[in-house]
């Protein structure tokens, strides 16, 4: 579903010089699997998510998801197939001004959908993420736990076959982390969206992704595999991640 | 001099009437134009400035430089230096240097790159992640522009705009007195020149009327826009 072939991104330092945040990797996600992204801080998860819609542009490699090779489309042909991949945000990016009705139609909005399509779109992805009763209120009105929800709920709305999650719960408490959790690992189950996740917390890995990638300075150190909430790992840094969890 | 009664003075007022309905008039129709003017201009200038700044959508150094530039360049004319400078573009443009729409092309110029600044401030406030949320959905530059950008900064582009309205009532003044009309160029004639202080108090306090009104009309309009 997705694949990253020899991808490598560096950024400029304030100070000068620069940063190799994602080093010559490749990855495979599978389709209809959710896949973790997991490392320390500054160890290149955010960027290698961001490669996948191409938020970041590679300095070299490809970047291809659903068959399409995104590295080498236009500009216009990118924008359409950013349709097919949503996005989750940690800090939510939802727009103040619009309700959360409107927010979750923004994307039908430029996609072009006719507005009675847009409104039966929009009152189901409201079901599916338990908000109905919240569809006239401001982003302003909610707990941070809805705001997730209405993220996730716009993410979902034009249908798209890959969902990215960018530390989706590193802004809610625990209880609450748990309800974003299930709510992305239902809308999985329920309609085979592939769904990327960065974290920093083995706890999310365990708790609904089914294999994940372990990162440190900009490469990937091992892929780990996760059965019945047991993650194996075979590399220190990741039996250290394990410990502390 | 004699002793000028209360009744006296607005008697004199009164019969000045026509005259003040008149310079109204006259100051509506310079604000106008020039509050146009910047809202079509200055308008796309400041989203321009913006988005052309390091980081944003169409980052571009040389683009955003260049326009800064000349906008700060327009900024330093004192007004009324400016106004004289445009004297033959005025000519040009309306066919005289005379009466409020001659004097509003000084005015529009002076309020395009003004009314540009406040709009790039105010656009500065939208967090960036909201920006990048849409990119990430696959919208276009102008659906960016329409539908997150002006609409997520809509109560502060009205702030702006009041702002803007405000300064400009008084410049409008500054544009009178040398041929315009308005409110401004009546107080001078009557109040200043031909000591009728009566009338300079009145068209002072028409003015604090009026900037209280639009000063009012702004923050309710802000207030209602705004839903963060």
């Amino acid at each position: 579903m997705i694949h990253l072939k020899n991808v490598h991104k560096r950024f400029q330092k304030p100070e000068g010089g620069w940063f190799d945040a994602v080093r010559d990797t490749s990855l495979h996600v599978r389709a209809g699997e959710i896949f973790g992204l997991i490392g320390f801080s500054g160890a290149g998860k955010s960027t290698l998510l961001r490669l996948i819609n191409l938020l970041e542009r590679p300095d070299s490699g490809s970047v291809t998801v659903d068959g399409q090779p995104l590295t080498a489309l236009s500009a216009s042909a990118l924008r359409r197939a950013r349709q097919n991949i949503g996005m989750v945000f940690q800090q939510f990016n939802l727009m103040a001004n619009r309700t959360v009705a409107a927010n979750i139609a923004f994307p039908l909005e430029i996609a072009g959908w006719q507005q009675a399509d847009i409104d039966a779109r929009v009152a189901e992805c409201l079901d599916i993420v338990g908000l109905a009763d919240r569809a006239q209120h401001y982003p302003a009105q909610l707990s941070g736990g809805q705001k997730q929800r209405v993220g996730i709920a716009r993410a979902l709305a034009p249908r798209p076959h890959v969902i990215l999650a960018d530390e989706p719960t590193s802004a809610l408490d625990p209880k609450t982390t748990q309800s974003i959790l299930d709510c992305l690992q239902d809308i999985n189950a329920r309609f085979g969206v592939t769904v990327v996740i960065v974290t920093h917390e083995m706890h999310v890995i365990r708790s609904i992704c089914h294999r994940a990638a372990l990162l440190d300075a900009g490469e990937v150190v091992e892929i780990l595999s996760v059965q019945d909430k047991q993650v194996s790992a075979q590399s220190a840094l990741a039996k250290s991640l394990l410990e502390v969890a | 001099m004699e002793e000028l009664t209360f009744a006296q003075a607005l008697a004199n007022l009164s019969d000045l009437a026509p005259e003040i309905g008149q310079a109204s008039l006259e100051t509506g129709l310079m604000l106008g134009i020039g509050l146009t003017a910047a809202i079509l201009l200055g308008g796309p200038l400041g989203i321009l400035l913006y988005l052309t700044q390091p980081g944003q959508l169409f980052a571009h150094r040389t683009v955003n430089g260049v326009l800064g530039w000349l906008v700060n360049l327009v900024r330093s004319f004192p007004f009324i230096i400016l106004m004289v400078s445009l004297v033959p573009l005025t000519r040009v443009l309306v066919g005289s240097t005379i009466g409020p729409i001659a004097a509003a092309v000084p005015l529009s110029f002076a309020a395009i790159p003004y009314f540009a600044r406040l709009v790039e401030q105010t656009l500065r406030e939208i967090p960036r992640g909201v920006v990048e949320a849409a990119e990430a959905m696959g919208a276009s530059p102008a659906q960016i522009i329409v539908k997150v950008l002006i609409n997520e900064a809509r109560a502060g582009l009205i702030s702006s705009l009041t702002i803007l309205t405000i300064s400009f009532l008084s410049y409008s003044a500054v544009a009178g007195v040398v041929g315009g009309g308005g409110i401004g160029d009546l107080a001078i004639r009557y109040g200043y020149y031909r000591f009728q202080s009566e009338v300079m108090i009145a068209m002072v306090l028409l003015l604090v009327v009026i900037v209280q009104l639009i000063q009012f009309a702004g923050n309710r309009l802000a207030a209602r826009l705004d839903k963060r």
